[in-house]
C-alpha cells in the first residue's frame, strides 16, 4: 500500500511569484517525514504539490516531477482527481462536512469512488474510525452531525475520512495547530500507529512535535521575504536535531531565528 | 489497539481508479459547442423553423448530450458527470445571457430612434395617438417629483429606524417586532402598497389622484429597503469608535451624528440610491394613484400627473406605431435613469467602503 | 459586529435619560420604528376593512367563483381564476428560474474565468434593477412572437401531456409565456443572492472534498450546495414573492379571460395583480373595493411565502455549518 515518493526539480508558482524553488527529495514508505521551517518558506505549498492541490489555488502552477513509486503525478494523462484519491490529506483546521453525519463523513470518499453495499460501507467506516482511535467515542452517535464533536475529535474524524479510502500516502498540514495539548497528544499517538500502513508527510510549526513523531525531518528556508523557499536539508530526525550538517538548520532549531 | 484490526483480513478493499487514463484534449468542449451550434442552425434551417428559440434549444441539448457521450466513452462515468455539470452551467449562462442581452439591445436600439432633445423637453399635449412627435417631459417631471417626495418621506424614517435598531434598541421586544415587520414589508407587492393608499387616501379620505398619493405608496416600498441597508452599514461601524467617543464625554446622540453616521455615510447613501432606483421603475402604484395625463402638471399635490413607467405602459397600450416608438424611447430614458443611479451608487459604495476583513 | 454588553447598555441608557438632546434623538428614532409598525398595521386593517365591505355584498362565494362582475346587481366576483393563474405562472417561473439561477451563480462563483466573473456579477446586479415595465414591453413585443414556434413545438411533441396541448389558435399571450417572462425577470435576483452564498462557502469545506478525490462537480455537490441550501431557498422565496406580485409585465403580455384552463398554451387566465391593473380604470368605488379584496388575498399569500422562507431558514440553521 504505502509508496515511496521521489521528487525531482520541483518548483511551484503563484502567478508570477515563485513560491518554492527546485526541490528534490525522497520520502520513504512506512515512515513519518516532517517538514519544518519558518513561516513563508513554502513547506505547506510543497506539501500541496504532492497531491496536486496546489494547482487548485488561482494562479497556482507546478514544474518538475513527483514520482509515486514508478508513476509521475504530473504525467500527461494523469487525472489530478485520481491523484488526490491516492494521496490523502488532513488540513490545519478540522473540516468535516458540516451537513453530513459522522458516518457519512467517513463514507464520503468511498461513495465518490463507486457503489458499496450497506454492510460493506459500515464495515469500512467502523474500521476507519477504529484506525483513527475515534470509534469508542462516536459509535453511539454515528448519525449525529460531525460538527458537534470537539476539535480534536473532528480532526480524528477527518483522519478517519482520509484513511477510509486506503490512500498510499497521507499528507498532514499542521494537523495539531488548532488543537489543545491533550488532543494533540492523541493525534501524535495516532500518527505513530498510522505509519505502519501509510507513508506520512507532516508539516509542523512545532519542533518538539517533529522530534516526537517523525523518522526523517526536512528543513526548508527562504533567503529573504519574497524569495522562493528552498529545501536546506533532509536527514534522520535524530541527526537534524542533534547534529545538523547545515548551519542554518542548527540556528533555526536552537531558536536563533524563525 | 488498532493492531488487532489490521490483522483481521480486510474484507472489503475500497475501489480505486488508476492514476492516469485517456483524457480529452483541452479544446474538446469548444469543439463540441461549435458543432452543436452548427447542427442546431442546420436542423433549424432544414426543418424550416423560423423561431431561433428552437435552434438554440436544439444546439444546447446536443451540446450536453454529445459531451456526455464523448466523455463517457473516453474518460469514464465520473468525469462524464463532471463535464455534463460544467456544460450545463455554461448552457445556463448562455440561456440567461441571450434574453438579457436582447432586452438591453432592443431597448437601446429602438429607444434611440425617437429619443432626442425635443422628446425630452415636450409633453404629449395635443399629440394624437397615431401621430409621431410629442415627448416625455411631463412624465419625467412627474417621476422626479414623486420619487423625490417618496425619498423625503422614506429616507428619514428608514434611517432613524435603522439607528434605533442598531444604536438604541439592544434587542428588546419592540426591536424584534420592527425587524420582523421590516422583513414583511420588504415582501409587499407594489400593487398592494398602491391599494393601501387607494383605500385610505382616496376612498376613505376622499382625495383625488395626485403625484403625492403615488409618492406615499412609493415611500412604503422604499422604507424597508433603506432600513435594511442602513442597518447593515451601521453594524459595520466598529464599536471601538463609539466607545472612544463616549469615553471623551460626548453625548450619545452627538456620537451617533458626528461619529457613527459619518463613518457609514458612503454605504447609507448607496442604500438610499439603490432604493430610489428601485421605486423609480415601479408602475403599479402609480397607475392606481397618479392616474396619468398628457399635460404638464408641476404640482404633485393637485390633480393627475404622469410618470415614466406609466407613460411607457400607456403608450404601449395605445398600440399605434408612433406610440410604441414613444414607449421604447421612454423605456430607454427610464432604464438610463435607473442604471446611472445604480452605477453611481455602487461607485460610492466601492469608493467609501469601510475597511473590513473581507 | 456591534454587540454591546448589557452592562454598558444599561449605564448608557441611564446617562442618556438625563440629557435632553439624547432624549429627543432616541425618541425620534424610536418613533420612526413605531411609525413603521403603524404603517404595517394600517395596511392590514384598512385593506381588510375595504375588502370586508366588498365581500359582504358579494352574491357568490368569493373564493370559488369564476367571474369578475362587481358592477352587476347583485355583484358577482370571485378570485378562483386569479388564484389559479397567479399560482401557475409563478410555478412555471420558479421551475425555470431556480435551476438556471443556480447554474449562473455557480458559473460566476466556481466556473467562469476570473476575468469574466467580476464584470458578470456586476451586470447581473444591474439587471436586477431593470424596471418590470421594461421587461413587460420587451416581453410583449419580442418574446411573444419568438415563443410562437416553441408553443407549436410543445403542442406537437408534448401535446399528450394535456398541459401543453394547444386547443385554441392565437399568439402566445398565455400563462406559459407569462411564466417564462417572470422567470427571466426574477433570474437576476435569485442569481445575486445565491451567488453571494456560494462565495461564502468556506474554502476548507471545498478542499476537504477535493482532497478526497472529488471532481469539480462532486465538490459542488458535497460542499457548495449543502452549505448554500438555505440561501438558495430564501433566494427562491424572494423571487417567488416578486413573481406573485408582478403586475405590469403580466398585464402587458397576457391576453386575459376569466376561465381556468389546464391548457397552458391557450391564451387566457389572469393573475391577482394583472387583474387589478386591468380592471382598475373601469371600476366604480365598489369595484375598487372588490379589487382591494383580491389584493388582500395576494398580500396574505406573499406573507405566507415570506413566513415559510423564514421558517425554513431558521430550521436549517443548526445544520448550516455556522458552528464548524
Amino acid at each position: 500500500m504505502a509508496k515511496r515518493i521521489d521528487v525531482s526539480g520541483l518548483s511551484a508558482y503563484y502567478g508570477a511569484h515563485k513560491a518554492i524553488d527546485d526541490i528534490s527529495m525522497t520520502v520513504e514508505p512506512r515512515s513519518v517525514t516532517a517538514f519544518i521551517g519558518p513561516s513563508g518558506c513554502g513547506k505547506s505549498t510543497f506539501l500541496r504539490t504532492l497531491n496536486r492541490m496546489h494547482e487548485v489555488t488561482p494562479g497556482g502552477r507546478v514544474e518538475g516531477k513527483v514520482m509515486l513509486d514508478d508513476e509521475n503525478l504530473y504525467g500527461t494523462n494523469v487525472d489530478p482527481v485520481a491523484v488526490r484519491r491516492t494521496v490523502g490529506m488532513v488540513f490545519q483546521r478540522p473540516n468535516p462536512f458540516p451537513t453530513m453525519s459522522i458516518f457519512d463523513n467517513v463514507a464520503a470518499g468511498l461513495r465518490l469512488n463507486g457503489k458499496y453495499k450497506k454492510s460493506e460501507l459500515s464495515d469500512i467506516v467502523e474500521r476507519s474510525l477504529k484506525g483513527a482511535n475515534l470509534w469508542n467515542e462516536v459509535k453511539d452517535r454515528l448519525n449525529k452531525p460531525g460538527s458537534g464533536l470537539s476539535g480534536g475529535q473532528q480532526q480524528r474524524l477527518c483522519i478517519a475520512r482520509a484513511i477510509a479510502v486506503e490512500p498510499d500516502v497521507l499528507l498532514m498540514d499542521e494537523p495539531c495547530s488548532a488543537l489543545d495539548p491533550i488532543s494533540t497528544l492523541a493525534i501524535e499517538d495516532l500518527i505513530g500507529e498510522l505509519k505502519e500502513r501509510f507513508t506520512i508527510v507532516i508539516v509542523t510549526h512545532n519542533m518538539q512535535q517533529a522530534a516526537r513523531v517523525s523518522d526523517r525531518t526536512a528543513f526548508f528556508n527562504l533567503a529573504a521575504v519574497g524569495q522562493p523557499g528552498k529545501l536546506i536539508e533532509l536527514d534522520d530526525t535524530e541527526r537534524i536535531f542533534s547534529n545538523p550538517s547545515v548551519q542554518a538548520t542548527e540556528d533555526y532549531i536552537s531558536g536563533r531565528f524563525g | 489497539m488498532s493492531h488487532a484490526i489490521q490483522e483481521r483480513p480486510v474484507s472489503v478493499a475500497p475501489r480505486r481508479d488508476p492514476l492516469s487514463h485517456a483524457r480529452l484534449p483541452r479544446w474538446t468542449p469548444a469543439a463540441i459547442a461549435a458543432g452543436s451550434i452548427a447542427a442546431g442552425i442546420g436542423i433549424g434551417l432544414g426543418a424550416g423553423w423560423h423561431s431561433k428559440v428552437q435552434w438554440g434549444l436544439i444546439a444546447a441539448l446536443l451540446f450536453v448530450l454529445v459531451t456526455f457521450a464523448v466523455t463517457t466513452k473516453v474518460e469514464g462515468r465520473r468525469q462524464a458527470k463532471d463535464r455534463v455539470a460544467t456544460s450545463l452551467v455554461w448552457v445556463c449562462f448562455v440561456l440567461a445571457v441571450i434574453p438579457l442581452v436582447s432586452l438591453a439591445w432592443v431597448t437601446i436600439s429602438k429607444g434611440a430612434q425617437v429619443l432626442d432633445l425635443y422628446f425630452l423637453t415636450h409633453s404629449m399635449n395635443g399629440v394624437l395617438d397615431a401621430e409621431a412627435g410629442g415627448g416625455v417631459y411631463h412624465a419625467l417631471l412627474g417621476t422626479i417629483e414623486q420619487v423625490g417626495i417618496a425619498t423625503l418621506i422614506a429616507a428619514p424614517i428608514g434611517l432613524l429606524t435603522a439607528v434605533y435598531l442598531v444604536e438604541y434598541a439592544g434587542g428588546g421586544r419592540l426591536a424584534k417586532a420592527v425587524t420582523f415587520f421590516v422583513d414583511v414589508m420588504t415582501g409587499i407587492p407594489s400593487i398592494v402598497a398602491g391599494l393601501f393608499i387607494l383605500a385610505t387616501w382616496n376612498l376613505i379620505l376622499g382625495f383625488g389622484p395626485s403625484g403625492f398619493a403615488g409618492a406615499m405608496a412609493l415611500a412604503i416600498l422604499m422604507m424597508p429597503v433603506v432600513v435594511r441597508s442602513t442597518e447593515e452599514m451601521l453594524k459595520l461601524v466598529p464599536n471601538e469608535l463609539r466607545e472612544a467617543s463616549l469615553a471623551l464625554g460626548i453625548p450619545k446622540w452627538r456620537t451617533i451624528l458626528k461619529v457613527v453616521l459619518p463613518t457609514a455615510i458612503g454605504g447609507i447613501t448607496t442604500g438610499v440610491m439603490l432604493a430610489v432606483a428601485r421605486i423609480t421603475g415601479e408602475t403599479a402604484p402609480v397607475l392606481l394613484l397618479v392616474f396619468g395625463t398628457k399635460l404638464i402638471n408641476p404640482n404633485p399635490f393637485e390633480g393627475a400627473q404622469s410618470s415614466l413607467p406609466l407613460y411607457v405602459y400607456e403608450q404601449y397600450a395605445v398600440g399605434t406605431d408612433a406610440a410604441v416608438a414613444r414607449a421604447w424611447a421612454a423605456a430607454l430614458v427610464l432604464i438610463a435613469f435607473v442604471m446611472i443611479l445604480n452605477m453611481v451608487a455602487r461607485g460610492i459604495a466601492r469608493w467609501k467602503a469601510p475597511k473590513t476583513g473581507r | 459586529m456591534a454587540t454591546i454588553s448589557p452592562d454598558i447598555q444599561r449605564s448608557r441608557r441611564a446617562k442618556s435619560a438625563t440629557r435632553p438632546g439624547d432624549r429627543i434623538f432616541s425618541g425620534l428614532s424610536k418613533g420612526s420604528g413605531i411609525t413603521l409598525l403603524v404603517i404595517m398595521a394600517a395596511i392590514a386593517v384598512f385593506l381588510t376593512y375595504r375588502a370586508a365591505l366588498a365581500i359582504s355584498e358579494d352574491s357568490t362565494n368569493f373564493f370559488t367563483t369564476f367571474e369578475w362582475n362587481p358592477a352587476n346587481t347583485p355583484p358577482v366576483f370571485g378570485i378562483a381564476v386569479l388564484a389559479f393563474g397567479t399560482l401557475v405562472s409563478s410555478v412555471i417561473a420558479m421551475v425555470i428560474a431556480v435551476p438556471v439561477a443556480i447554474g449562473i451563480a455557480l458559473f460566476i462563483s466556481h466556473y467562469a474565468p476570473r476575468k469574466l466573473a467580476k464584470p458578470l456579477a456586476y451586470v447581473v446586479d444591474l439587471l436586477a434593477a431593470v424596471p418590470s415595465i421594461i421587461y413587460g414591453l420587451w416581453g410583449a413585443i419580442f418574446l411573444v412572437p419568438y415563443l410562437d414556434g416553441l408553443n407549436k413545438w410543445l403542442d406537437q411533441f408534448m401535446g399528450w401531456t394535456y398541459i401543453f396541448d394547444k386547443s385554441q389558435d392565437g399568439v402566445a399571450r398565455n400563462l406559459f409565456t407569462v411564466g417564462i417572462l417572470l422567470a427571466i425577470m426574477i433570474l437576476p435576483i435569485i442569481t445575486n443572492v445565491t451567488r453571494e452564498v456560494f462565495l461564502q462557502v468556506p474554502k476548507m469545506h471545498e478542499e476537504a472534498a477535493l482532497a478526497l478525490g472529488a471532481t469539480r462537480w462532486e465538490v459542488i455537490r458535497m460542499s457548495v450546495l449543502p452549505f448554500g441550501r438555505s440561501g438558495i431557498i430564501s433566494a427562491s422565496m424572494l423571487g417567488l414573492g416578486r413573481a406573485l406580485g408582478e403586475t405590469m409585465a403580466v398585464a402587458v403580455v397576457l391576453s386575459p379571460s376569466f376561465v381556468i384552463s389546464g391548457h397552458l398554451l391557450d391564451p387566457g387566465g389572469g393573475t391577482f395583480a394583472q387583474n387589478i391593473a386591468a380592471k382598475f380604470n373601469e371600476a366604480n368605488e365598489f369595484g375598487r373595493d372588490a379589487l382591494i379584496a383580491s389584493g388582500l388575498v395576494l398580500f396574505a399569500i406573499t406573507l405566507l411565502v415570506n413566513g415559510a422562507a423564514r421558517w425554513i431558514i431558521g430550521r436549517r440553521k443548526e445544520y448550516s455549518g455556522a458552528a464548524a
